[in-house]
């Protein structure tokens, strides 16, 4: 050990070593957004080109079986003019809303139960909650379809059971249907971020503000639920935004009267063949989504600034 | 009994038995498919007529079947290996580096996690067909590569965080150029995480509807199949027990998947 | 580029060093010696970790040259640097076993297995960690991981050794401990340790010399006992053990002695040094409590001045006590060493005389 003049391998600078490597190795930025380009060259392909695409086409207009590619805002005006278009979207709006609601407030209590209660094999408990989740939605809302039908599960159990004589049709192609079919779908999910923001709650403060004299349930009220508020936020975010677009729960529970937003874009680039007024009705979703999103960031960043 | 958890963390029974109630009704849809696929009846409905496993047979004995399998197979490996692959590359990237903007990176980056898959299918089928690319497997993939991306990444990006970046140093200090760091430490340190990120790649993949939906040509993936086959009342048992193998797969791949990438994996 | 000084083994020049617009090095040029141990103290943000990976190679100056052994090392990537570190947090690679992570920089040297093996157990031997190749890294105390750091490090035999803070994370016992070690081990493999901590004491201990280092710049640099005993600069003194400041002016110069009127002190004597001073330069004077003798009454021979005893501390082997001067807003420490029984400590409020030698008396640059 005491031999130092014996030099390591590693001690000369290998001569070898290109101006590209050295370039890199002076500019670490540059590495870091190398490794990056492809993820993001993938989503620009992916995403923002053409969502640009589906903006230019959706001031189109069909014209037979092709396009006229005029400019005009012929079919904003068409959407916010007939009245079908906005009905749907209100409906959109109004059975996510009612899916976020419920689903928040089931899954919650899970979280809860979770995070404060849970002490052996959490692990386990989140991998059973989350596990639908990541399995196919078809075959979940498919699985609901079952359940709920004319002569599904609900209806031949009853009527075996001799509590009704008919099959009760308000189960199937409803909007209630949808939105206990969307709120079962997606209560594995909400869990997470509810029970991401309930776990980082110092349990010191709770022992505190039994402390000071709070019962349980004041101390829910006064710390755990302002604490857990930005999990609650990005929770219904994650489920409201993507249930507005959904169009295989409506198409296969909802019906006629259950039919919304994105089974009507569907319908545009599919039997009615009308790709540019399809485009005009995305672009409308989107603005909503958007504009949904910039309350929901609002009101996170609201509640970090009140907890920090 | 009476002092062995603290004051806050004392059990709650009627939470404990709500827990419970919970988690029994998120199976208990699901469960009815492989119940009614034993079922020997073609109607899915209370009473049970008696077991079978003809539904099955009927199944192995499809070619549509056997056809959409493999081409779901081929398109979720092919993307949970790209998905994964480009994941690493970005996690590294947004763990290693402070690169400004990376707030608004990983936003973009996980965009698809949120807007409703209708949006980014369409405007995938509007540019593919305005640029004459003829719909097919590929451009499926296309798709599914944007939604898995996102699931990926925000799979190994915790992996990434969540080890010390020293040991890196260390290893560069010890003489190793990058590639080999990458090999000797970081990738048997992330592991996990990547074999989480390709079994639930390959899943979300091999279960994706929407984009296949827009984006899939003559050849049809899985979910496609069975979506075409749910307009034939006569056809549901046999979908019954195809979704009921699907469900089975899927549970016991991102169950695998989980559990290798579980915090404690490396025992702290 | 200007060649670089024959006898520094690690010579650093005009090096600057930004994050984007926060600069954490601001100009430093230093040289350390070839088997020297030397620290780089200072408190946390003051650049001495941004210098230490600079010499490893994780960060690049923005100005300036780092030369090692002679070869300028700013386009060298850090595998490639002759220089290994012990890292904070010791960065003991999670999936490895002991052994494996002691072997892990010799994949270069293809050397055959059992050849490995022996350089593994020398290295074990030396860390005093025989038997423990087997252990998995998770099964490791604070105090074994730091050994296994170092032994990962000395067995490619670099050319310097960095060390970051490998000791902060150890309690004071093993800190204590580990520090007589790493002193030997030194002395043992006789390469140069650049060693960065923020602990005084533990720099006083191992070193040869250190760099005192603040706001990115290094403010002094010396042997142990030159730092405490003559440190140049108020910041210096302060930083390092407790200081007792007094304001003075320049009232007359007799050949080599400086006769100043401190505030607190009254006249003082100290010698002039290479300083060249007029009557009426103002100077800052500083003198170590322990330096300070305090009686109740007064001395017979010598500069003293009395003042007031205002609160006093018994520490066992020591008594500090303050003592309210004349001129001063804060109070003199004093510390003494109870070399008599100390019956009880007298707390009341009472006339105390304090008294020093001459070259006791440290005249600082930063008036």
């Amino acid at each position: 050990m005491t031999d130092t003049s014996t030099l390591s391998e590693t001690g000369t600078p290998s001569k070898g070593a290109s101006h590209l490597s050295r370039y890199f190795y002076k500019s670490p930025l540059s590495r870091g957004y190398g490794l990056l380009s492809p993820t993001l060259l993938l989503m620009t392909l992916g995403i923002v080109v053409p969502v640009c695409i589906l903006l230019v086409m959706s001031f189109w207009t069909r014209q037979g079986f092709g396009f006229d590619t005029t400019f005009t805002t012929a079919n904003y005006v068409k959407a916010f003019d007939q009245p079908i278009y906005m009905a749907l979207m209100k409906r959109s709006l109004y059975v996510s809303a009612w899916a976020t609601i419920s689903t928040v407030l089931l899954a919650y209590p899970m979280a809860y139960y979770v995070a404060f209660h849970v002490h052996k094999n959490k692990m386990m408990w989140i991998v059973l909650m989350t596990l639908p989740f990541w399995t196919s939605y078809l075959l979940r809302v498919f699985a609901w379809k079952v359940v709920l039908g004319y002569e599904g599960v609900i209806n031949s159990f009853l009527m075996g059971m001799g509590v009704i004589d008919a099959p009760l049709e308000f189960l199937l192609y409803s909007p209630t249907a949808v939105i206990v079919t969307l709120t079962h779908a997606w209560a594995a999910f909400a869990i997470l971020p509810m029970y991401v923001s309930l776990e980082k709650i110092d349990k010191s403060l709770l022992e505190a503000a039994t402390d000071l004299g709070d019962g349980p349930i004041w101390r829910f009220i006064r710390i755990t639920l302002p604490l857990s508020m930005p999990g609650i936020i990005s929770a219904s975010f994650l489920i409201f935004i993507p249930t507005t677009g959904d169009y295989i729960t409506p198409a296969l529970l909802g019906g006629p009267d259950g039919m919304m937003i994105g089974n009507l874009i569907q319908l545009q680039f599919g039997a009615v063949n009308n790709w540019p007024m399809g485009a005009s009705l995305s672009i409308i979703l989107m603005l909503f989504i958007a504009s949904i999103g910039l309350v929901f960031l609002f009101l996170t960043k609201l509640a970090r600034e009140r907890i920090s | 009994m009476r002092n062995d958890v603290s004051y806050i963390k004392r059990p709650n029974r009627p939470l404990q038995v709500y827990a419970i109630i919970f988690l029994i009704v998120l199976y208990t849809p699901v469960l009815f498919l492989p119940l009614f696929s034993f079922n020997d009846s073609i109607y899915v409905r209370f009473p049970l007529k008696g077991f079978t496993i003809q539904w099955y047979f009927e199944l192995w004995e499809r070619a549509q079947v056997w056809n959409s399998l493999m081409n779901s197979i081929k398109v979720g490996i092919c993307v949970s290996i790209a998905s994964t692959g480009l994941g690493i590359f970005a996690a590294k990237a947004l763990t290693n580096y402070r690169l400004p903007g990376r707030p608004s990176i990983i936003g973009f980056i996980m965009l698809p996690l949120v807007v409703p898959g209708i949006i980014f299918g369409v405007a995938l089928l509007v540019l593919l067909s305005q640029m004459g690319v003829p719909l097919s497997l590929y451009t499926v993939a296309i798709g599914h590569m944007i939604v898995c991306l996102p699931f990926s990444i925000a799979t190994l990006l915790p992996r990434f965080e969540g080890f010390d970046r020293s040991i890196e140093e260390a290893s560069a200090d010890l003489g190793e150029n990058a590639w080999w760091t990458f090999w000797r430490v970081t990738f048997p340190v992330v592991y996990p995480g990547v074999v989480a990120s390709l079994l639930l790649s390959f899943t979300i993949s091999f279960d994706e509807f929407i984009m296949a939906f827009f984006l899939s040509g003559t050849e049809p993936t899985l979910p496609m199949y069975i979506w075409g086959q749910l307009r034939f009342p006569q056809e549901f048992p046999s979908i019954l027990a195809l979704s009921s193998i699907i469900l089975f797969v899927s549970f016991l791949l991102v169950f695998i998947g989980q559990w290798i990438n579980r915090d404690d994996a490396y025992g702290k | 580029m200007t060649m670089t000084n024959k006898d520094a083994f690690i010579s650093i020049q005009n090096v600057d060093k930004y994050f984007g617009k926060f600069q954490a090095i601001d100009k430093i040029s230093m040289d350390i010696g070839h088997g020297e141990f030397f620290s780089l103290l200072g408190s946390s943000g003051c650049g001495k970790t941004t210098l230490l990976r600079m010499l490893a190679g994780f960060e690049t100056p923005t100005n300036g040259e780092i030369y090692i052994d002679g070869q300028p090392m700013s386009e060298v990537p850090p595998h490639y640097r002759p220089v290994n570190m012990v890292f904070q947090s010791y960065a003991i690679f999670p999936h490895l076993n002991v052994r494996d992570n002691i072997a892990y920089g010799l994949r270069k040297q293809r050397l055959s297995k059992m050849k490995k093996y022996e350089m593994v157990d020398e290295m074990l031997d030396l860390i005093k960690l025989p038997e423990y190749g087997d252990r998995k890294a998770h099964e490791l105390s604070g105090g074994q991981r730091q050994r296994i750091a170092l032994a990962r490090a000395l067995i490619l035999k670099p050319k310097v050794l960095l060390l970051d803070e490998p000791l902060g994370a150890l309690d004071k016992q093993l800190r204590e401990q580990m520090q007589l070690e790493l002193r030997a081990l030194q002395r043992t493999v006789g390469i140069t340790f650049v060693f960065v901590t923020h602990d005084q004491e533990e720099a006083l201990t191992l070193s040869d010399r250190i760099a005192v280092m603040s706001g990115g710049t290094v403010l002094q640099t010396d042997t142990p006992t030159g730092l405490y005993e003559m440190p140049q600069n108020r910041e210096v003194a302060a930083f390092i053990g407790t200081m007792n400041f007094f304001e003075a002016m320049v009232d007359r110069v007799e050949g080599d002695t400086l006769v100043l009127d401190a505030k607190g002190l009254g006249k003082v004597s100290t010698t002039k040094g290479q300083r060249t001073t007029t009557k009426g330069d103002r100077f800052e004077l500083a003198i170590r409590p322990e330096k300070l003798k305090i009686s109740d009454t007064k001395p017979t021979t010598g500069a003293c001045v009395e003042g007031t005893l205002e609160n006093a501390a018994y520490l066992g082997e020591r008594s500090h006590y303050y003592v309210r001067v004349d001129g001063q807003d804060t109070p003199v420490a004093v510390s003494a060493q109870n070399q008599k029984r100390v019956i009880s400590s007298d707390q009341n409020a009472h006339s105390v005389w304090l008294t020093w030698d001459d070259d006791a008396l440290v005249l600082l640059n930063d008036a």
